[in-house]
Parts: C-alpha cells; structure tokens; sequence
C-alpha cells in the first residue's frame, strides 16, 4: 500500500474520527438489526438495504480533509514536488476513506454470523447485498475524495458531497417528472434503483461495471481538478 | 546541474516571472534575492514542478521538468516558504513518511534520518508532535525533509525566516556544511546572509534579473569609484582646501564633527585613482593629522537597493 495511504489511516485511527464515525454507524446498523431480531426472522438484507442512505452523511464527514487540508495546510507542495506522481497520490488518498469504510463493512459481520448462531443462514441474496454496499461505499468515498479536492475548507467540502450524494440517492425520484434526456440520465446514475437491485439479490454485470467505473471516474476527475488548479493558482 | 532558459509565468494578465534564464554549476551556492513579490517563490515553485511553467524550460541534471518531472524531483530536495508538515506526526513519524513518499530505500532508512537529524539539530526532539514545536524547529523539521533521499539539488526557501539569531547561525552552517556535494539555490531577503554563503548572486525584481555575479564582484562594479572615509583633526575650511587641491577628486562631503576641532569627511575618486598616499603627505605638510582613513566599498545593501530601484548609488550622507 502507498506511503500516502497508510499515512491517511494511520491519521484516521490517531484521531478520534474514524472511531465516532464507525460508532455511529454501527450504532445505525444495530437499530436497524434490532426489530428483525425480536420479530425472530433475522434478515440482515433488509436491514443493508436500508442503512445504506446514512452513507450520505457518514462518508462526507468522512473524506472532508483528506485533499483540502494538504491544500489548507501547505503539505500539497510535499506531495506534489515528490517522486511521486499525482494519480497514485490521489488514489492512495482514497483507498484510506475506502479502508476506514471497510471496517465498518467487517464490524458488520457480527450480525449475520448472529443470525446464523440464530438458525439462519447467510443467503446469496445476502452476499450480493454485501458485494453492493462495498461498491455503494466506493463510488461515495471516490465522490467525497473529489469533493475535497475542490476546496480548502473542510466545512465546504462536507457539504457540496453531501447535496452530491444525496441528488444521486434521490434523483430517480423525479427522474419520471423530469423526463426527456435528462430525466433518463438521473434514472441512469441514481445510485438507489442501482444499490436496490444488489440487495435483491441480483448481481449484474451492468451495475458493477457502473460502479466500478464510476468510482475510477471521480478519481480521475479529481487528479484533473489538482492539475488545472496548479495552471491557474498563484 | 541546472539550466533555466527563457521562463515565464504568467497568472492570468498578471506575469511573475518574465523571461528569466540562468544556469547553475554543480556544487554551488547561489544566493537568490529579491523584494517581495518579485517571483522568487515563484521560480522555485517551478523549478521543483509545483507549478507548471507558461513557457520556457527548466533542466535539472540533463532531464526537463516537464517531460521527465519524476527524474527532476527525483534530485531535488525542496524547502518552501512554508514548510509542508504534518502537525498531527511526530518528527520521526513525518520523516518516516516523507522517505516512503520519496521512495527513499527502506534497508538504509534508520541511519538516514538519524544523521539528517543529528544535522540539523533535531535528535532530541524526534518524539516530539510536530504542532508542538517551535517556529525555529519546524524550520528544521521542514529542511530535514528537503535532505530526505540524499537530493544533489536544494532549493531552499528562505531558510532562516523565522529563526532566532542563534538557530540561524547554525543553520547557516549546516547550508554551508552541506555544499560541498551539493546544488543550493537559496532565496532571501537577508543580504549578509548571502555574502556569508553564496559564491554567485542573482538579483531577481518584478520578474525580470536585475543583476548576476559574485558578491564580491557586485559590490566592486558598483562602486565604479573610490570612497573614502577621511576623519582629520584640524580646521575643516583649511582641510577642505587642502583636499581641493588634490587631482582626481570628484567630490568631497563634510559629514559630521565627532570630537573638538575633528571631522568626518567622504571623498570620491575618479577612475579608481588611489590617492591615499598623496592625501597623507598633503595633510602631513599642513600639519592636519589624519585620525581615520578607510576606504568604503559599497554594501549589498546599496547593490540590492541600486539593482532593485535601477539608479545609482543614493547619497545617503547630508551634505
């Protein structure tokens, strides 16, 4: 792993950060878990499914700093004048949002290994429901990394992924009121009706490769943001 | 080591550097002076690939910043105005990280950073967080990082801003320690600084060089005269008179009256004549004892203000 990344989890987990915002979450989670598990069924897809939209406000918080403080703070000059190029400087930023997320995936084993203990059974409805809420997290993470590198204040950057987050889990909401081209472009990227299908059960070429290159996308939009602004700032 | 031909930056209409070109040799020191905004920053800035150039090349050991940025930056340890820390890390924690990001290899790592340390005087604070550290030791932190990889090129800027009297002494030393094997480009505004360390100058202002040479040269040209400082007991209209007559003088200031019937006198020469030697035996004959004779080269103080304003040397002295 990149000298980058590690440097970015290790700050992660010196600051209390990433500890509230797994806490919190799994705090989500449990809450969620709670009424399966007195009701005695026991359905973690379902309880997926629906904590999947409390990503929008952890992942903003989240990956608020990782590039506009470097920005704020002068220590974008180490990173850019090192041997190192920028594409791997930005992916290396985001594999340490990524990882802090993927704990929060790995904590939340316990509760289907629960359900299991309980007679149930991991399904493969469940494995997809997993393998799309690692992608959900990606492509958001990659959204909150771009976010950052637009901006040197935090506070801005949180709240730009935020409405960015929250238009895509929406947008096909009024996709059908909107209609046309544009209407057909919010179907396409709305993140819930894509999310929705993993959590059926239903692993789709076409989804993964949306999320996939969705997430290398946002990366590559935001090596071009750092570029341009080198052209541009005095 | 490094050539810079024809570089300009331009921020929108506004242009910071124009047309700037020079070389410097392998194993030197030079000084890089300017006002404020002149585009020192700025040039660093490209030079080490920060900032890209509007037009013009920057070589640094054969290969181009722009076609081979890995192999520039590969050589070059950078200290900027404000140095890059991490306030969060330890010393040793952002030395650490700054070598895997320099992919500095790994097997020679702890001796590495332990001699850097000793250098630069940071042994004992290597445990320290980074945000509590004074002003004077982030300095040091910052140009720990820039020797981090062993680079043959530093680009130091100002390097001593911010450092008490004492710390900028040593770090002075330690920049002087490291030329030996080294290609220093160091920015600043403090000009003995550059007199103690440089061995060539250039004076950049409003983008553009306004002068390049020696120290020692640059004063010399800009004296073009001689100057003296005369300070003669006697009545000063009988030793103004005396001093008329002596050819080759272009002109005379009386400055002050420091003791009884004692003066302070500046003269000018033309064309460099040494007339000392004539001006003793002249007051000797009057019997005018010359307390003080001292010849005065112009300071980097004058070359800088003269440079940078483009006139000649002021007159600062009433007359």
């Amino acid at each position: 792993m990149s000298a980058v990344a590690r440097k970015e989890i290790a700050g992660y987990f010196k600051s209390p950060i990433a500890y509230v915002l797994i806490g919190v979450y799994i705090l989500i989670i449990s809450i969620f878990f709670h009424p399966a598990l007195n009701a005695g069924y026991g359905d973690f897809v379902e309880v997926l499914d629906d904590v999947g939209v409390f990503l929008i406000f952890i992942i903003p918080i989240l990956t608020m700093r990782i590039l506009a403080e470097d920005k704020k703070n002068g220590t974008e000059v180490l990173l850019l004048t090192s041997p190192t190029s920028l594409p791997r400087i930005v992916i290396g930023k985001f594999l340490a949002t990524f990882t802090v997320f993927l704990v929060i995936v790995g904590i939340s084993f316990i509760y289907p290994i629960v359900v299991v203990l309980f007679e149930g059974a991991i399904t493969t409805q469940l494995v997809g429901a997993y393998i799309g809420f690692i992608l959900l997290g990606a492509a958001f993470c990659s959204i909150g990394v771009f976010c950052s590198s637009l901006t040197e204040n935090q506070i801005i950057s949180a709240i730009i992924s935020l409405v960015i987050l929250f238009g895509m889990w929406i947008a096909d909401q009024f996709a059908a009121t909107v209609g046309g081209l544009a209407g057909a472009i919010m179907e396409w990227i709305s993140v819930l009706t894509r999310y929705g299908v993993f959590t059926k059960g239903l692993l789709t070429m076409e989804n993964i490769i949306f999320f996939v290159s969705f997430t290398a996308m946002m990366l590559y939009m935001t090596v071009r943001v750092i570029e341009r602004r080198r052209w541009v700032q005095g | 080591m490094i050539e810079i031909k024809n570089l300009v930056k331009k921020y929108g209409q506004v242009v910071a550097v124009n047309d700037i070109s020079f070389k410097v040799k392998e194993g030197e020191i030079l000084g890089f002076l300017g006002p404020n905004g002149a585009g020192k920053s700025t040039t660093m800035n490209i030079i080490t690939g920060y900032l890209p150039s509007t037009s013009g090349t920057v070589e640094v050991d054969g290969y181009d910043i722009t076609t081979h940025p890995e192999q520039v930056k590969k050589r070059i340890g950078y200290l900027p105005e404000q140095p890059p820390l991490y306030k969060d890390m330890t010393v040793t924690e952002y030395l650490n990280f700054v070598s895997d990001l320099k992919k500095a290899p790994r097997n020679k790592r702890k001796s590495e950073l332990s001699d850097i340390m000793e250098l630069v005087g940071l042994t004992d604070h290597r445990k320290r967080l980074i945000d509590n550290l004074s002003k004077g030791y982030r300095q040091r932190v910052g140009l720990a990082q820039a020797l981090i990889g062993n680079p043959k090129v530093l680009i130091l800027d100002e390097p001593t801003v911010g450092l008490d009297p004492k710390q900028i002494v040593e770090i002075r030393r330690v920049i002087k320690g490291l030329a030996s094997d080294r290609t220093i480009i160091l920015s600043t505004h403090i000009l003995p600084e550059v007199s103690m360390i440089c061995e060539r100058v250039v004076i950049i202002n409003k983008g553009q060089i306004a002068a390049e040479d020696t120290p020692d040269r640059l004063s010399n040209n800009l004296s073009g005269v001689s100057k003296l400082n005369l300070t003669v007991k006697g009545d000063k209209d009988k030793v103004l008179k005396t001093i008329g007559n002596i050819p080759n003088i272009k002109y005379i200031t009386m400055t002050t009256k420091s003791e009884e019937s004692v003066y302070k006198y500046v003269l000018e020469t033309k064309n460099n004549v040494d007339i000392r030697e004539d001006l003793f035996y002249r007051m000797a004959e009057n019997k005018m004892p010359i307390i003080e004779l001292k010849p005065s080269a112009a300071t980097l103080e004058d070359i800088f203000i003269s440079v940078v304003s483009n006139a000649g040397i002021t007159q600062t002295e009433e007359e």
